[in-house]
């Protein structure tokens, strides 16, 4: 089985010459289909670096990067923003939904962008999603009368709508009470071992990390463990 | 792009205020575009029909030939018909040229006239006067003579007389009374004087003088032909090619009103071009309006932008998504400023009854379809820099703002 997500001496560096700051330095990795992943690792050491360049959204300095078996680090901005849509889900710590819109629109926003409306069929989705992450009720509500671990769960479902192969979350749970964190993670499991998609966790939190099944740490800009 | 215009129109519901005020904006300058299309239309009108409306604007005057000399082959001169009782070019042809001329498209009357010079006695008074003759039925065809008589009638008849009022003060007339009236080339006759007007120009009050054209033929010794022709169009701004038209039908020398008013002309041309250029300010306000407005608001959203780039937006999306805001603002604000202009315009007098002191307001060149369309093209132009702007935020920096 040809892995889902490879990484080969990633390297990232912001700035230049003096001020030059070498956040990966050679970092390797690579993610089976069906994996639950956290990422681990003390604040600044690059997790959310990693993650947005396997989300396609940042390029790395060097090093390969493929996911699918398509090389991403040659594609197009036009490329990797389709590739992203059908192939990747985001969940973010912060600014995570679209306040002016409800929960289901903010669902069924990956698919109605691509499609150009808002179909029946994708609204049945979200709704269906919705309903998995316990909020059946607040379908129509605006996203800004949500509690934050009601946010996040709306993040997990609009993650999942396009159903893609791989979920990137950075810290979904770093701004929640520890009730509202687990119920974000048992859904996330759940999610995991029903549909078998493959998610990467980074958080900074023993206890989250414990809950999945494979731990990355990083460190000094390379996988330490 | 259903989709971009579900999200535009929500981003302008979702800050109601701000929407309501920048379409505001927008609608106060179409307002202004507006209104100063119709003054400035309808105060070009107001002067032109102040100045021309009551003149003819095309005209055909008989030339005026040298007097003819008799020169013998070694230069001198033999002999020079004096001016005096052979004294007038004519159209001869007159006759046949009216009908001919009152064909031609856009012209509205047609005024065949004998002028000329006389003397007006009344005992032992006497004034110079201008005469002009005029066909009976259409005394008011070129000058509105029937809608400045204060006293008798405009109508024209053997043995009548019009005349203007200062005039008449002049020589102490009251209507009935009869005077004589004696042409420049010596013949005279006595007329009754059968109506007094006032045109408020002083010089023509005091001494211009109608009679029939019948009796003028007899003072000017013309059997036959006019010595003028005056024509009326619908539409003033045609009578240069109109002129022409009448030029290549008959082959007489006419000559549009805009001859000799190049002043006038200039004049208009530099109020017009006023108004172009508050126009434009107007329209440039608009634009910077929007621009300013929507760039606040790329500003203000760029976390949505990054977020919805990370879903899978493309960066034309949402160059769409805020550009059809701006044009979103402009199309409202446009009709609204549109439909406030025309509510404004409404209390003003139509331009047929324009009166002095009040502002000579034309509802009717408002120029709505202008405005709106150049206000939904400028806040497109507007919001294109702003749209482009937001296309190209950094989704990794916008979210971990
Ligand atoms: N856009 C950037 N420009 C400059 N430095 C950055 C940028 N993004 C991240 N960094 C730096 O890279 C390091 C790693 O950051 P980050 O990947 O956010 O770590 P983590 O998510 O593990 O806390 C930090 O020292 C941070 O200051
Ligand atoms: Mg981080």
């Amino acid at each position: 089985m040809s892995a889902l997500v490879e990484v080969e001496g990633l390297v990232k560096t912001f700035g230049s010459g003096e001020a030059a700051t070498r956040v990966l330095r050679g970092l390797s990795l690579t993610l089976q289909g069906g994996e639950l992943t956290a990422l681990l690792g003390p604040s600044g050491s690059g997790k959310s670096t990693l993650l947005t360049i396997l989300g396609t959204l940042m390029k790395p300095t060097a090093g390969s990067h493929s996911m699918l078996g398509t090389d991403l680090v040659a594609a197009d901005d036009r490329a990797l923003t389709l590739f992203r849509n059908l192939h990747i889900g985001f969940v973010f710590q912060f600014h995570n939904l679209l306040p002016d819109f409800t929960a289901l629109e903010n669902v069924a926003f990956p698919t109605a962008v691509r499609e150009g409306r808002e179909t029946a069929a994708a609204r049945t989705r979200g709704r269906e999603l919705l309903a998995r992450m316990g909020l059946a009720e607040r379908i129509d509500f605006p996203t800004a009368n949500l509690s934050g671990g009601q946010k996040q769960r709306v993040a997990v479902a609009r993650a999942l709508m396009n159903r893609p192969e791989l979920v990137l979350a950075d810290e979904p749970t770093g701004n929640l009470d520890r009730a509202a964190a687990m119920q974000v993670m048992a859904l996330i499991s759940e999610i995991n071992r029903d549909e078998g998609t493959t998610f990467l966790i980074s958080t900074h939190d023993e206890k989250i990390a414990s809950l999945c099944r494979r731990q990355v740490v990083v460190g000094d800009g390379v996988v330490t463990g | 792009m259903l989709y971009g215009l579900k999200i535009a129109l929500r981003y302008l519901t979702a800050s109601k205020a701000q929407t309501a005020l920048l379409v505001l904006g927008v609608a106060v300058g179409v307002f202004i575009f507006i209104f100063m299309s119709a003054l400035i239309g309808g105060l070009a009108e107001f002067i032109l029909s102040r100045t021309v409306g009551d003149i003819s604007h095309v005209t055909i005057k008989a030339e005026d030939a040298d007097p003819p000399i008799l020169i013998s082959p070694d230069g001198h001169v033999l002999a020079v018909v004096e001016q005096g009782r052979a004294r007038t070019a004519t159209l001869a042809d007159a006759a046949t040229w009216v009908p001919l001329i009152e064909t031609v498209p856009g012209v509205t009357a047609v005024s065949p006239q004998i002028t000329g010079a006389g003397f007006l006695t009344r005992g032992a008074q006497v004034a110079q006067v201008g005469v002009t003759g005029l066909e009976p039925g259409r005394e008011s065809a070129i000058l509105d003579l029937d809608g400045y008589m204060v006293e008798g009638t405009a109508r024209l008849g053997s043995g009548l007389i019009v005349l203007g009022q200062t005039l008449a003060d002049d020589l102490s007339l009251r209507l009935g009374q009869t005077l004589r009236l004696q042409s420049s080339g010596g013949v005279s006759t006595v007329l009754t004087l059968s109506g007094i007007y006032r045109t408020g120009n002083g010089m023509m009050d005091r001494s211009s003088i109608f009679v029939s054209l019948p009796t003028a033929r007899t003072l000017f010794a013309l059997p036959q032909g006019v010595t003028r022709i005056e024509i009326k169009l619908a539409d003033l701004n045609a009578a240069d090619a109109t002129a022409l038209r009448i030029r290549a039908l008959t082959g007489l020398d006419a000559v549009p009103w805009t001859d000799g008013a190049e002043q006038l002309m200039e004049a208009l041309n530099a109020q017009a071009q006023t108004g172009y250029f508050l126009k434009s300010f107007a329209l440039i306000t608009i634009v910077i309006g929007v621009a300013s407005a929507l760039l606040l608001s790329t500003y203000r959203r760029r976390p949505e932008i990054g977020i919805m780039r990370a879903m899978g937006a493309g960066r034309s999306f949402v160059v769409f998504v805020f550009v059809t805001q701006g044009a979103l603002v402009g199309l409202l604000g446009g009709l609204s400023g549109a439909a406030l202009g025309y509510l404004a315009l409404l209390p003003f007098p139509t331009r047929d009854a324009f009166r002095p002191g009040t502002l000579p307001m034309d509802i009717t060149q408002g120029s709505y379809g202008l405005a709106i369309t150049l206000t939904v093209l400028g806040a497109i132009l507007a919001s294109i820099l702003p749209a482009r702007a937001a296309a190209r935020v950094d989704p990794v920096t916008a979210i971990s703002q």
